[in-house]
């Protein structure tokens, strides 16, 4: 198995994701995240699913996706060529004796304190998968209270947009 | 100013716009708003029908046999969740169906409300496309959408779910003069290398069998399929979608192939060296155990829809677009081969495949007791009614045997349930046959089995004059059901004995009670009821059902319970394994 990061332009309208998120349990894949919201289109949204399949059924998610009225466009993101980024917030124990070592990770990682409590700090970070699994695994020992983590966000890098064209030509399938 | 009319004036003139002339349904209360307009609407037909499953596989029925889109209608909850099966079969069997279905009040959605349900939500994973509209502004646009999106490219369902404010409300009505969606584009024109390379791999290989599916059907490829076939002197098989869609009587066809095909048709597939897939889809019922079917062969898969290629079998020649282009383009691309001299030599496959077919025709055993043999029946039904009518067939043994005994020389003559299998499709998608296609012969071929879920549509067949013919193969068991007992569990005959073919438990021979009476039932509604039993019987009662033309008739064919549908390929098994007869496979000796 190999993880891919599909882009994927839909029209902006209610029951979309539900769609999507049928399409991919109907169909037997399993999505590892999922992030959705506005473009710079009012009328579009853009969803980057991250999904763990080999080659095969990724050509049949992508063609079945492409099925779909609402879809637009779709591409698969190379991480060599992109930015992926995810953003998490985890609340870390923190005691007068723990509390300067986890400034000193947050240092590290160039992460921010967002919240204090008397044995608690709230730590907002971003990054991709690596750099936050390696957060995390630091912050661990400390004893992680609670965890919330965006979901993958990613744009290729470079000038082009791929929203650019698709938004007028033909939705060419994979 | 613009006309101001309600929103249920406005879906009823869309229907106009759209080409409607025949809808099946039943009202209640969240659609009576577009009930009322549709009373006053000259060209729209509404036939009122006993059950909505009935609505949904008469407007099944009607857009296979006529090639245009089934409107089916229903009111909230349960009336929308009663057409789940026939829009599930629909997206199976990839036909073009729209379905209106009224919703509770906008303000009420998602308050629990009497007869509410998510029909939109539930009908996701089984439509191609779905909308619930709520602004009465936007119903010219979706029913719009809905019928290009139901019938272009792969067709499909498409259900629309309308609130019932948005039905009262006023709004104006402008028909859009065209449909544009960006995230629907469906390709149609074949890309010309694939077709080339296609032709390439056609005069170069020696076993060559072109592939055809229900696609060939939807395309309307038929003729075009003929010019290919005796172009390239290539073989045919059809599958149980694409019956009719090559003539029978064809010296090139061999069958159907599948669970249930001919030994020539599946045999050519396993030692074919080249498929051509035109417009099917590698069904497990087809292929068998995937890893073994056609282990020698390269395919070229053309498909309008690119999800289907590569999804089973992947393909070393894929190409997207619609049957009837793919193959006229590969007609002209076959003329350039052949211009350069370069022609495929298939003799020594159609000497073997001459022999398949000469050792292993199709063929079944008489009963010995004097009883019914249920393929006799069909086979005559087949030869007496003709190549010009229509055939509807249910679900299980009954359907095999109509798929392996009528001779089909037309396309659209060969209706039912193939990817689905739902039973209980016969008696409303011929209703909905005969209702397209008045002028047909329309007769629908049930078993006693399936006949019994759905044999309420009589009334509405005897109401709306209507006058289909539906014979009854009654074996008094779920005979499928039963063969798989009698083949996979030992003979252990666990709720398969329906108990109404007038022999009782099984084994007993003494008649009891016919439960139902089929001639009775028949006759409870409106139609004529006969009843066959015997071999010599079997012309006079076809004959005299023919002559009946005022009302629908229905014919009980009490047949032999043990006979079974042979050829058959055991399910998940290799078509290696094919039987000709029980416990009988075919010798290849003297084959390679």
């Amino acid at each position: 198995m190999s993880r891919h990061t599909l882009s994927v332009l839909v029209e902006n309208q209610p029951g979309v994701l539900a769609r999507i998120a049928g399409l991919f349990s109907r169909r037997g894949f399993n999505i590892d995240s999922l992030a959705v919201g506005p473009t710079e289109h009012s009328d579009v949204s853009r969803m980057t699913i991250v999904v763990n399949v080999e080659e095969l059924p990724l050509e049949q998610v992508t063609k079945q996706l492409n099925k779909l009225v609402e879809v637009i466009k779709i591409v698969e993101l190379d991480p060599a060529i992109s930015v992926q980024r995810e953003l998490i917030l985890v609340k870390v124990a923190a005691d007068p004796q723990s509390r300067s070592h986890i400034l000193e990770t947050v240092q590290l990682f160039r992460a921010k304190v967002v919240d204090v409590a008397p044995d608690a700090v709230t730590i907002e970070a971003t990054g991709n998968v690596d750099k936050l699994d390696a957060l995390l695994r630091v912050l661990e020992p400390y004893g992680i209270r609670e965890l919330v983590q965006s979901g993958m966000v990613a744009l290729g890098r470079g000038a082009r947009s791929i929203t650019d064209r698709s938004l007028r030509s033909a939705n060419r399938p994979a | 100013m613009t006309e101001q009319i309600t929103g249920a004036q406005s879906l009823v003139r869309s229907l106009e716009a759209a080409g409607v002339d025949t809808v099946f349904g039943i009202p209640g209360g969240a659609i009576l708003p577009l009930y009322d307009p549709l009373m006053d609407s000259s060209r729209i037909r509404h036939i009122l029908v006993r059950h909505e499953q009935g609505a949904g596989h008469a407007a099944e029925g009607y857009a296979t046999a006529t090639g245009r889109v089934g409107v089916c209608m229903a009111t909230s909850g349960p009336g929308a969740t009663n057409l789940v099966t026939p829009i599930a079969d629909a997206y199976m069997d990839s036909v073009p169906m729209v379905a209106i279905t009224g919703q509770v009040p906008s303000a009420s959605i998602g308050t629990d409300a009497f007869q509410e349900a998510d029909i939109r939500g539930i009908t996701m994973p089984i439509t191609k496309h779905n909308y619930l509209v709520t602004d009465p502004n936007e119903i010219p646009r979706v029913v719009a959408e809905a019928f290009h999106i139901a019938s272009t490219g792969r067709p499909g369902p498409v259900l629309v779910d309308v609130s019932k404010d948005a039905l009262q409300a006023a709004t104006t009505f402008a028909w859009p003069a065209s449909v544009d969606l960006r995230g629907y584009r469906p390709v149609a024109r074949p890309h010309a290398k694939q077709v080339r390379e296609a032709a390439r791999l056609i005069v170069e290989s020696s076993r060559p069998v072109l592939y055809v599916g229900g696609g060939v059907l939807k395309s309307r490829a038929w003729a075009e399929l003929r010019t290919l076939a005796e172009l390239t002197g290539l073989p045919v098989v059809t599958t149980l979608m694409a019956r009719g869609a090559f003539p029978d009587s064809h010296p090139q066809h061999l069958g159907m192939p599948g669970m249930h095909g001919t030994v020539s048709a599946v045999t050519a597939l396993q030692k074919s060296d080249l498929l051509i897939s035109l417009g099917a889809r590698f069904d497990d019922r087809v292929t068998g155990q995937l890893s073994t079917f056609a282990p020698g062969a390269k395919v070229v898969h053309a498909d309008i829809d690119p999800a289907e290629i590569s999804k089973n079998r992947t393909a070393d020649v894929p190409i997207v677009g619609d049957c009837r282009e793919v193959i006229a383009d590969l007609i002209l691309a076959l003329q350039g081969e052949y211009d350069a001299g370069r022609r495929g030599d298939y003799e020594g496959w159609w000497a073997q495949i001459n022999n398949w077919m000469a050792t292993y025709p199709l063929g079944y055993d008489k009963p010995t007791d004097g009883s019914l043999a249920p393929q006799y029946v069909i086979e005559r039904l087949g030869q007496i009614a003709g190549p010009e009518a229509v055939y509807v067939a249910g679900v299980g043994q009954h359907q095999m045997w109509a798929a392996q005994y009528i001779s089909y020389e037309n396309p659209g003559t060969w209706l039912n349930s193939g990817g689905l299998g739902t039973m209980g499709y016969a008696v409303p998608a011929a209703m909905g046959a005969k209702a397209g296609r008045p002028d047909a012969t329309v007769w629908a071929i049930d078993g006693d089995g399936c006949f019994q879920m759905t044999n309420q549509e009589l009334a509405t067949c005897t109401i709306n004059n209507i006058p289909i013919k539906v014979a009854i193969i009654n074996n008094g068991h779920l005979g499928m059901v039963r063969q798989w007992q009698s083949l996979f569990y030992n003979e252990r005959y666990s709720n398969t004995d329906l108990g109404g073919s007038g022999r009782g438990a099984v084994g007993a021979t003494s008649v009891v009670e016919r439960v139902p009476d089929f001639v009775k039932l028949a006759e409870a509604y409106g139609c004529i009821g006969l009843r066959c039993e015997k071999a010599e019987d079997v012309d006079a009662t076809i004959e005299k059902a023919m002559e009946i033309n005022d009302r629908p008739v229905v014919v009980d064919f009490t047949v032999h319970q043990d006979a079974m549908v042979w050829p058959m390929v055991p399910a998940g098994t290799s078509n290696d394994k094919i039987q000709v007869a029980r416990d009988m496979a075919p010798r290849w000796d003297g084959d390679e």
